[in-house]
C-alpha cells in the first residue's frame, strides 16, 4: 500500500512536469523516423523489421527510465525518501512506475511500428503478446536497479545505457527471437523454451535486485 | 620460490609441448597428439585458448565473491581482492577473445560470426567495461565498492543464461556446442591421454600463475591503502 502511494508521488509529479513522458514519445519518433529514413523506399525483411523493433525498445527505454532515481537525487529529495520508506517500499514503488512506463512506451511503439512498417506482420498474436508482457517486466526490472546504481554514481547519464547493456543481452536476444517466432506463426509448444527463459531472467532479475537494493540505497 | 621454479617448468612446458609436438593420424609415440576431423592443427589453440577462457570466467567470479564479502563485512580490503580479480578477468578475457577470433579465421574462415561462445565472451567483455567504467566514475571509496559490488552480482546472474541457454537458441560452430557433429563435443574429448595430460598441466600453470598475479596485486593494494591512511594520521 505504501509503495502505491509512493508510485501515486511519481505519477503525480510526472504528470505536472511532463519531463520523461514527453523525452520518451519524442525519442521514439525520432528513432523511429530515423529508421524509415534510412531505409527509404526499400522493403526490408521480416527478420530485420523484427530486430529492429526491439532497438527502437532499448533506446527508448535507455533514455527515460533512469528519471525514477535520477530526479530523486536532482530534486535532493532523496534523504526525506530514505527517512520515511523502506528500501522495499522504495524499491517496489519506483518498479511499478517504471513498469507502468514501460507498458505505456512499448503499446505506443508497438502501434506506431506496426502502422509504418509494412513488413512487420505478426501471425501469432497471443505469443507476441506473451512475449511483450514477459519482455516489458524483464526490462522495467533490469532499468529500475541499474537507475538505482546510476543515480548514486552520480547522475552519469552517459553510463546508464553502458551498464544496462550486458545485463539485458540476453533478455533483448531472446525477445527478438521470440518476435520472429510470432511474425513466422510458429506455435506456442515450439517456443516454449524461450518464454521460459524470458520467464525465468524476470524471476531472477527482480530477486536479485530485490534483495540487492538495500545495499544501493543505504549510504 | 621452489613452487615458482615449478610454475616456470610447468608453463614453460606446457608452452614447448603444446606448439612442438606433432599431430599425426595414428599416433604411436609418447609426444604425438592424434587427429581430431574437422580440427586438425588448429586444434592446439586449445592449450592456450581455453585456459584463459576459463580464467576469464574464475576471476569473474572471484570478483563477485569478494563482491559479496563486501557487503557483508565492509572491509575495504575485499573490494581490493575484487578489484584485482577483476583487473586480470579483463586482461584474460580479451587474451581469450584474441586467440579465440585467430582460430575462428583458421577453422571457420572469418575472424568473427556471432557464434553462441563469440557472443557470449562478448558479453562478459562488456560486463567488465562496464563494471570498469562504473567504478571510474565514483569518488568515494565505500559506495564505489558497495555499487560495483551490487553491479558485479547482477551481472553474473546473466551469466547462466550466456552459458547454457545462448548455444541452445543460436546455432554453433564453437566445438562442444550441442549441434556440433564433426568436432565435439570437446567435453568427452577426442584427445588421447598425452593431449589431455598437455591440456590439464597447462589449466592448472595457467590458474596458478592467476593466482600469484592476484595475490601480487591485490597485496600492493592493500599495503598502498594501509600506507595512505598511515601517512595522513601521522
Amino acid at each position: 500500500m505504501r509503495s502505491y502511494s509512493l508510485f501515486r508521488k511519481d505519477f503525480s509529479s510526472e504528470i505536472r512536469t511532463r519531463y520523461a513522458i514527453n523525452s520518451l514519445a519524442m525519442f521514439i519518433i525520432v528513432a523511429i523516423s530515423v529508421i524509415l529514413f534510412s531505409i527509404g523506399n526499400e522493403s526490408i525483411p521480416a527478420i530485420l523489421a523484427g530486430g529492429l523493433f526491439w532497438v527502437v525498445i532499448f533506446f527508448s527505454a535507455m533514455s527515460g527510465l533512469s528519471r525514477a532515481f535520477v530526479s530523486e537525487e536532482e530534486r535532493g529529495t532523496t534523504l526525506t525518501l530514505q527517512l520515511i520508506a523502506s528500501p522495499s517500499t522504495v524499491f517496489s514503488g519506483k518498479l511499478l512506475f517504471n513498469l507502468v512506463l514501460v507498458f505505456a512506451m512499448n503499446t505506443v511503439i508497438s502501434l506506431l511500428y506496426s502502422a509504418l512498417f509494412e513488413e512487420f506482420v505478426i501471425k501469432n498474436f497471443v505469443l507476441f503478446l506473451l512475449t511483450f508482457i514477459l519482455g516489458n517486466i524483464g526490462l522495467g526490472v533490469s532499468s529500475t536497479i541499474i537507475a538505482a546504481i546510476i543515480a548514486k554514481a552520480g547522475a552519469k547519464g552517459t553510463l546508464y545505457p553502458v551498464l544496462s547493456f550486458p545485463i539485458l543481452l540476453p533478455l533483448i536476444l531472446t525477445s527478438v527471437k521470440l518476435t520472429e517466432y510470432a511474425m513466422d506463426g510458429t506455435s506456442i509448444e515450439d517456443s516454449i523454451f524461450e518464454l521460459a527463459i524470458v520467464g525465468s531472467y524476470d524471476v531472477v532479475m527482480f530477486s536479485a535486485s530485490y534483495m540487492l537494493f538495500d545495499f544501493i540505497w543505504k549510504d | 620460490m621452489i613452487w615458482k621454479i615449478f610454475l616456470f617448468l610447468l608453463l614453460s612446458f606446457v608452452s614447448v609441448a603444446g606448439i612442438i609436438f606433432p599431430i599425426v593420424e595414428n599416433p604411436s609415440r609418447w609426444y604425438e597428439f592424434p587427429l581430431i576431423p574437422g580440427l586438425e592443427e588448429n586444434a592446439k589453440i586449445i592449450f592456450f585458448h581455453v585456459p584463459t577462457a576459463w580464467i576469464a570466467v574464475l576471476a569473474f567470479l572471484m570478483s563477485t565473491i569478494y563482491g559479496i564479502k563486501y557487503l557483508r563485512k565492509k572491509d575495504l580490503n575485499d573490494d581490493a581482492k575484487s578489484y584485482t580479480a577483476a583487473q586480470l578477468g579483463i586482461i584474460f578475457c580479451i587474451l581469450a577473445t584474441v586467440t579465440g577470433a585467430v582460430w575462428a579465421k583458421f577453422a571457420w574462415g572469418s575472424f568473427w560470426n556471432w557464434d553462441p561462445r563469440q557472443t557470449s565472451i562478448f558479453a562478459l567483455l562488456l560486463i567488465y567495461g562496464a563494471w570498469f567504467a562504473l567504478r571510474s566514475s565514483i569518488e568515494a571509496e565505500e559506495k564505489r565498492a558497495a555499487l560495483s559490488a551490487v553491479y558485479s552480482i547482477i551481472a553474473f546472474f546473466t551469466v547462466p543464461f550466456f552459458i547454457f541457454i545462448m548455444p541452445r537458441i543460436m546455432a554453433g560452430l564453437h566445438p562442444g556446442s550441442a549441434d556440433d557433429t564433426n568436432a565435439g563435443p570437446v567435453v568427452d574429448f577426442k584427445m588421447n591421454s598425452n593431449m589431455q595430460l598437455i591440456f590439464f598441466l597447462s589449466l592448472i600453470g595457467f590458474t596458478i600463475l592467476y593466482f600469484w598475479m592476484w595475490n601480487i596485486g591485490s597485496k600492493s593494494i592493500i599495503y598502498r591503502d594501509s600506507l595512505n591512511k598511515s601517512y595522513l594520521k601521522g
